[in-house]
Order: C-alpha cells, then structure tokens, then sequence
C-alpha cells in the first residue's frame, strides 16, 4: 500500500512539472529543437532543473542497501552500447521532433490536449505493441565489425 | 515569454522531484515509455499496479493545475498523418532504445550512465534535423 502511495505521490509531482514546466507544450520542444528557427532554451533549464534533486537521489541511494520501503534498487547501469540503443533512439528521437511531445507529456496532457493527443497516445501504444517484433530482428542481426 | 526559462526551471525541479520519491522509496527508475510500454506489452507483471497508480498520478495533477494556472495550449498538431507517424516512432523508438527524456535523459544522465547519455545526444540530434527536415525543407509541422 506504502508503495501505491509513493508511486501516486512520484507520478503527480512528474505530471506537475511536465505541465508546469511547459514540457506539454510542443511549441516550445519544437522550439528547443529547431536550432535554425526561433530557438528556445527552456527544455535546458528543465532538464538542468530536474537533474538536481534526481543527482542528490542517486547519490542517496548509493550509500543505501535498499529503498525506504524496503524494496532493491536498481542495479549498477549498464554501459554497453549497442544498435537497439541507438537506432531506437533515433527513432525516438524523430518522432518526438515531428509531434514536439514524448511519452511523459502525452499522457500529461490527455486532459486538456484535445482529440490530437489521443489519437497520438494511441499510436503510441500501438508502437510499443509492435516493438518487441523490431527488437527481436535487431537481437538476431549479426554484428557488422 | 521571457518568465517562460522560471517556469521550466520550477517545471523541472517538481519532475526531478518525483524521480527522487519514486527511487529513494519505491526502488525504481522514472521511465514514462518503461512503465507505459510494460504495461501495454504484459511484462509489468507484479508491478502492474504501482505503475498504473504512478500514471493515475501523472493524469491527475495537470487536472488539479489547470483551472489555477496560466492559460495553456499544447499546440498539438491536428494533423492526423504526423501524429500517427510521431506516434509509432516514439512507441517504438522509446521500446527499444529502453528509454525516452524522462528514463535515459533525467534519470540516466544525473546517474552519469553511458547509456542514458548516448541515448539522450542521439534523441535530441534526431530531434533537431528531424525539425529542420519536416519544418524547413518539407514544411508539413
């Protein structure tokens, strides 16, 4: 029950700040993204703002055994590349400088985004359905070197 | 306008904030497309409920602010091709990359992950040709 509380407690403080912070805006990702236009610097000071409580929280966490509520943390990150990491990424990445919005605000903004964002949420989720079909090809792909 | 860098500096402690709670008392990392896509794909499994509880959330308090605040417009496209497209590709980027801005940028880079750094370089370059391309050169956004 302590867990559902904190996760409801972790997800309105991220559904504030995308909201707040103007991530929900995709004039303003455009912007941020479009280095040869009218750019705009807010995302940097998002990030940068989110960085510094989520940098004393790592480094909470790494003299601790486990969390508050007892459950593990997470493992060490791995520091392998690979392709999925970057072509996913890149995939990522042109979508969300397409539609100016990632998953977070997506779902942030369904209650005042309009129909477009439903229709985006939805093919969304279409995408995270078919991806495990992409993943598998790429796993069975022999490395190029 | 120009308060807009103070809202997305405020914005961004309240969304690092929440990725403090989530892993300093649930353990976990705040990945918005991981804990979406498990959820759409079946492996949440036993964390099925923390994770539809934590986006129950995320729904939630834009409702609460949006009376209260400045008067907001996402600006969504109501082009439905581009928010198809832009949907698949985050869907499946995100899945299989393993991450998207909040996983491999917020969480990853504050963690100096090597991982969450490359991810978050190739996401933003193919964001901003991805911007100059369909804005300047085709002008569909």
């Amino acid at each position: 029950m302590q867990r559902l509380i904190f996760a409801f407690i972790a997800g309105g403080f991220f559904g504030a700040g995308l909201f707040v912070s103007g991530m929900t805006d995709t004039s303003k990702v455009q912007g941020w993204l479009d280095v040869f236009g009218a750019w705009d610097p807010t995302l940097a000071f998002v990030m940068g703002g989110a960085m510094i409580p989520m940098f004393i929280a790592w480094a909470i966490a790494g003299k601790r055994s486990a969390s508050v509520l007892g459950t593990p943390l997470p493992p060490a990150p791995s520091s392998r590349i690979d392709r999925k990491l970057i072509i996913g990424s890149v995939l990522f990445g042109a979508g969300w400088g397409l539609a100016g919005i990632c998953p977070g605000p997506s779902i942030a903004s369904l209650s005042y985004g309009g129909t477009g964002i439903y229709i985006f949420v939805a093919a969304m989720l279409t995408g995270m359905v078919l991806a495990p079909f992409l993943r598998t090809r790429l796993d069975k792909m022999v490395p190029a070197e | 306008m120009e308060q807009d860098w103070i809202w997305g500096l405020i914005g961004g402690l309240l969304i690092g904030t929440g990725g403090a709670f989530y892993l300093l008392f649930n353990g976990r990392i705040m990945g918005a497309s991981g804990i979406i896509g498990s959820l759409v794909d079946g492996s949440a499994g036993n964390t099925k409920w923390e994770k539809l509880v934590f986006l129950a959330g995320v729904v939630l308090l834009p409702i609460l602010l949006f009376p209260v605040y400045r008067e907001v417009d996402p600006h969504i496209t109501d082009n439905v091709a581009v928010l198809v497209a832009a949907g698949l590709l985050v869907g499946v980027g995100t899945r299989i990359a393993n991450g998207c801005t909040s996983g491999h940028g917020v969480c990853g880079i504050s963690r100096l992950s090597v991982r969450g750094i490359v991810a978050t370089v190739c996401y933003i370059l193919a964001g901003g040709v991805g911007v100059v391309i369909f804005r300047h050169l085709l002008g569909v956004i």
